[in-house]
């Protein structure tokens, strides 16, 4: 493949090449590290472990939101984002916040 | 038996797949574009003789279907699964203690050997396993002495006769009771269940330990695996499934996310954290991505009927291990290779997470695994041919043969080929069953269950 280079290509600039012609794989990690410069140096690693292992984690103090109602009796409580997904940060968290977890009283569609 | 693709020695004649054709049989669930959350299927199981068929869904609910017994007046509907029992079994919970959230999606479903007139299943989200009970009812108690036909209580001061209640038949009633609720033994998400072929035990298993219980004792279980190390820190890898053997009530295997198997005896030691086969592919070095460990993760894993294999089905491929052979699959087949050209995309809308379940056929000649765009794959283990197939409405006409599908990679798309970038990545078939011993499949397609059957059946 590089035999037709003018000059002696480095082992590693070599290598590099076949990685591309060989693999479809090397060559989509290249462009996801364009996209995200920062990404994990360890591959698949801890961070999508523990990402998997905080699944369904929410929010709400309920000591905060108590001592935030006491404090503002009359004023409004700043509301959150209309994003749902992490309730926690600046604002008190209220439950109204939380997404409201109702179960389906529903009968599933596949019996109808 | 049934017409199963045979193949093999002794100088029979070798059948192929292409002997069995794929028709339509029946789609359940709803045509609407809107797909609302709960309705997704989140599991799909056949019980042991194949005349019931369970799905849970994203809703916390339990669909059964019961196959109907032949019928000659109705000739076509034989074989056609309708409805037989619903329920909602699971429901969203809140842990105010842990500020956790509790899906009530049905995760796996399993049945439990028939033993009496009643069915049993176990079904389980993430955090509690429910053993149901199903049992019809189809007589109905009269003349009760102390309340009226409507059920309200009579005065005891009018009532000057005794008599004895009558048992008077009634339309067919099919009743769904919990009758016992495993909870508060898993800190992480369970993602397996399996009964043992004891039939008195069952693992669940969740991202780091797996529990062993006695299904008549709800408030003790063993925990017999634990990989959470000491310091979190260092967490590299979780289990992804587990599974009993069939016939060794002793041996269990499960998978990771590297992508190992590991084999436990637990007459071994009580706790199998140190494992009696380790089965991994060797890896080249050298072809090593950002990639490799996450496709690589197990998604599935299952024993084969006869217990002499196991399967196990990560992102791109599905591989058949020999138990008797650590070092490598007997077997690999390529589910969906193409995507290995587009994994940057897949990670970046989450896909390459996607975990798709597979299965034996009932002679264990044939393996079935779902992709995107609808698709499912067979595999002839025999013959190693192999078909694409679709679940789609279009061609959902009654006994309709389905015709193979073909995704087409280079430049030159043929008729008939979808590209690869043409596909709807929406569309994933994660969930798939096959009866264990006709050729009836049951497959999911987001909210809709679709039924195939083999023609000559």
């Amino acid at each position: 493949m590089s035999a037709e280079s003018p000059e002696p290509a480095s082992a590693e600039e070599q290598k590099e090449m076949e990685d591309k012609v060989i693999s479809p794989e090397k060559v989509e990690e290249a462009k996801l590290k364009a996209r995200y410069p920062h990404l994990g140096q360890k591959p698949g690693g801890s961070d999508f472990l523990r990402k998997r292992l905080q699944k369904g984690q929410k929010y709400f103090d309920s000591g905060d939101y108590n001592m935030a109602k006491a404090k503002m009796k009359n004023k409004q409580l700043p509301t959150a984002a209309p994003d749902k997904t992490e309730v926690t940060g600046d604002h008190i968290p209220t439950p109204q916040d939380l997404p409201q977890r109702k179960p389906s009283l529903v009968a599933s569609k596949l019996a109808g | 038996m049934a017409g199963v693709a045979g193949g093999g020695g002794g100088g029979c004649s070798s059948s192929s797949s292409n002997d069995f054709q794929w028709c339509f049989s029946q789609v359940k669930g709803a045509i609407d574009e809107d797909v609302a959350e709960a309705d997704i299927i989140s599991t799909v199981e056949f019980n042991y003789s194949g005349d019931l068929l369970a799905t849970g869904d994203k809703g916390g609910r339990v669909v059964i279907f019961q196959r109907e017994q032949e019928n000659k007046s109705r000739p076509h509907s034989r074989g056609e699964y309708n409805v037989y029992s619903t329920f909602q079994s699971h429901e969203p919970e809140f842990d105010y203690l842990k500020s956790l959230e509790i899906e009530e999606k049905i995760n796996k479903i399993r049945w439990l050997p028939q033993q009496n007139a009643a069915h049993f299943l176990l079904s389980t989200n993430d955090k509690t396993i429910k053993l149901w009970k199903i049992s019809e009812r189809d007589k109905r108690a009269e003349g009760y002495n102390l309340k009226d036909e409507d059920g309200r209580l009579r005065d005891p001061f009018r009532i000057t006769a005794l008599r004895v209640p009558i048992l008077k038949p009634m339309d067919l009633m099919v009743e769904a009771s919990p009758r016992r609720i495993f909870a508060n033994a898993h800190t992480y998400h369970i993602n397996s269940i399996s009964v043992n072929s004891d039939h008195e035990t069952y693992l669940s298993a969740d991202d780091l330990r797996i529990n062993l219980w006695h299904l008549e004792i709800t408030d003790r279980s063993f925990n017999i695996v634990d990989i959470k190390p000491a310091n979190m820190e260092e967490l590299t890898e979780v289990i992804t499934a587990a599974e009993f053997h069939p016939h060794h009530c002793n041996v269990f295997v499960y998978s990771s996310s590297k992508g190992t198997i590991r084999l436990c005896d637990m007459r071994s030691s009580a706790l199998c954290d140190r494992h009696s086969k380790f089965f991994e592919e060797p890896e080249d070095p050298s072809s090593r991505s950002f990639f490799s460990e996450i496709i690589s993760s197990i998604s599935d894993v299952k024993f084969s009927h006869s217990g002499r294999y196991m399967m196990t089905r990560d992102y791109l491929s599905v591989k058949v291990w020999d138990l008797n052979m650590e070092n490598r699959p007997v077997e690999t087949y390529q589910v969906h290779e193409y995507l290995r050209s587009k994994l940057c995309s897949l990670y970046e809308n989450d896909c390459i997470f996607d975990k798709f379940e597979c299965c034996w056929n009932g002679s264990d000649s044939a393996i079935m695994t779902g992709s995107y765009n609808n698709f499912f794959r067979m595999f002839d283990r025999n013959t190693r041919r192999d078909i694409t197939l679709e679940a789609s409405r279009e061609s959902s006409k009654p006994r309709a043969i389905l015709k193979p599908r073909k995704v087409c990679t280079g430049g030159k798309r043929k008729k008939d080929e979808i590209s690869v970038d043409s596909l709807d990545f929406n569309k994933k078939i994660l969930h798939t069953a096959w009866h264990p011993m006709e050729n009836i499949i049951a497959v999911a397609a987001t909210n809709n269950l679709y039924i195939f059957q083999d023609k000559i059946n």
